[in-house]
């Protein structure tokens, strides 16, 4: 017996656009907010005050070594117990997304910086600069360019972690899948197709990474 | 090479530290040291390596803190404790401001061109106006033969150059002192003239100078004081030609019977 391929319940555009433009939605958004999490947690993290550096790491390793899918069931069911009020699933995990992606940004943030040769420092500081010129124009202009990478990366993952949305019903690209496939009883086209969606859109960003790479090389 | 006269200005020094003291862990960096440098003059430090003599140097601009002793530049003046505070920031910026420091790997600001390496000092610490410090810089630049190497990057330049261009951004700050740590040690052979013949012109005309280096001929025809350091403290001290010459330390002998002398007697 061979099975027999019919592509016809899934292929569809219009059923799969609208869950693109949530999980693109959300990858953008978080990746955004992520990203500016990030700068401010990865300046206390290298703060010398104590009072500051202390919540930042704190924040990051809760984040880091927790997986995704516990901080945005958590955000969802967990949450409203202490708040009193709850929040739609759409915030939840949104919450999670973006607080993920700010504790991986704030260590690619901290890491760029201290990756910066201890002679750029003392020259810097041997010139009588202070530390916040310092830091704007000799230490990050040149950690931004080891950033990129990493976090280009982190971004191609913040975009497949997004499918974790499922869990609390928001219709991103899995979920909506996951709808297709049990009311058209076609699980392996759906979910082909939904791989295919995942792969066109961030093979790409994966190339631009790549060169990206090669370019801070030198 | 130029030798400048022997003779010492006089009047009040120019740099002077008492006792300072540097730990690391349990490690004596320093172990007392005292130093004075004329205004004018040229003082080398020579020892064996992890005697110190970095340290000290890097203690004269404050990157290193001291944690006991005092220190004095020009007319600032610090008195160190054991776990006592750092100086403010502000005081620590304009203090180091007014001293150049030439380091050993150069140190070049790799996203910038040689003559924006030279002015950023000048354009950030002195908020000199970009016209005019562009014009400083080249000037500099020129100063020490680069004139033609303005616009490049510095993984573009040569050791040499890259050392020169370093020396030129250490004195767009117009410092009241130029600190060398061993300017030259990570040099090519064939290159390290052309960086010492920077710095003797320097000397020449005048600048207060404090260089760590193993160049001992060099030493001897620029130096006007010379101190033998070993293991955190001062051995001996005395003119370039009584330490390089006629050291009467043993182990200054020992240690400077590990070099030929080239030029000079």
């Amino acid at each position: 017996m061979t099975y027999e391929f019919d592509w016809s319940a899934v292929l569809s555009i219009k059923v799969w656009a609208s869950a693109a433009g949530i999980t693109l939605s959300y990858a953008v958004v978080t990746i955004a907010v992520g990203l500016l999490i990030g700068v401010f947690v990865g300046v206390a993290m290298l703060s010398s005050r104590v009072w500051l550096r202390a919540p930042a790491s704190g924040y990051v390793q809760l984040f880091r070594c927790t997986p995704l899918m516990v901080q945005i069931v958590w955000f969802y069911y967990a949450l409203p117990i202490i708040a009193g009020f709850s929040i739609s699933a759409w915030i939840a995990g949104g919450l999670g997304l973006a607080l993920y992606m700010g504790a991986f940004c704030a260590e690619i943030f901290r890491a760029g910086v201290i990756s910066i040769d201890k002679g750029q420092w003392n020259a810097a500081r041997a010139l009588g600069m202070s530390y916040r010129r310092m830091m704007s124009h000799i230490i990050l202009p040149q950690a931004a360019r080891r950033m990129v990478p990493p976090f280009v990366n982190q971004s191609v993952l913040q975009l497949k972690n997004t499918s974790l949305l499922y869990v609390v019903a928001v219709p991103d690209l899995m979920y909506k899948s996951y709808e297709i496939a049990s009311s058209s009883y076609r699980p392996l086209e759906t979910y082909t197709v939904v791989a295919v969606i995942y792969f066109v859109i961030l093979y790409p960003l994966t190339k631009l990474a790549k060169q990206l790479e090669v370019r801070s090389d030198h | 090479m130029p030798v400048p006269t022997p003779d010492r200005p006089i009047g009040r020094p120019m740099i002077e530290l008492t006792n300072l003291c540097k730990r690391y862990g349990a490690q004596d960096a320093l172990k007392g040291m005292s130093l004075s440098v004329d205004p004018g003059s040229v003082h080398v430090l020579i020892g064996p390596s992890g005697c110190g003599k970095s340290t000290l140097l890097r203690c004269v601009n404050l990157l290193e803190q001291p944690d006991a002793g005092s220190l004095r530049v020009g007319e600032a003046n610090f008195v160190f404790a054991p776990g006592g505070p750092m100086p403010p920031a502000r005081v620590l910026e304009r203090f180091r401001s007014r001293i150049g420091m030439v380091f050993q790997q150069f140190d070049l600001f790799p996203h910038m061109t040689a003559v924006h390496n030279v002015m950023v000092g000048p354009r950030l610490v002195r908020n000199m106006p970009a016209g005019e410090a562009h014009e400083k810089a080249l000037e500099l630049l020129d100063k020490v033969g680069l004139s033609d190497k303005a616009d490049v990057y510095p993984r573009n330049l040569s050791g040499g150059q890259a050392q020169r261009v370093a020396i030129a951004r250490a004195m767009a700050m117009e410092p009241d002192v130029l600190l060398f740590d061993e300017a030259t040690s990570a040099l090519d052979p064939e290159l390290v003239e052309e960086v010492l013949k920077v710095m003797a012109g320097l000397a020449t005309e005048g600048k207060t100078m404090v260089i760590v280096t193993h160049e001992m001929a060099f030493a001897r025809d620029i130096a006007h004081r010379v101190t033998f350091m070993e293991a955190g403290a001062m051995v001996e001290e005395g003119s370039a030609d009584d330490i390089l010459s006629r050291p009467e330390n043993p182990r200054t002998q020992s240690f400077l019977s590990r070099f030929h002398l080239r030029a000079g007697g």
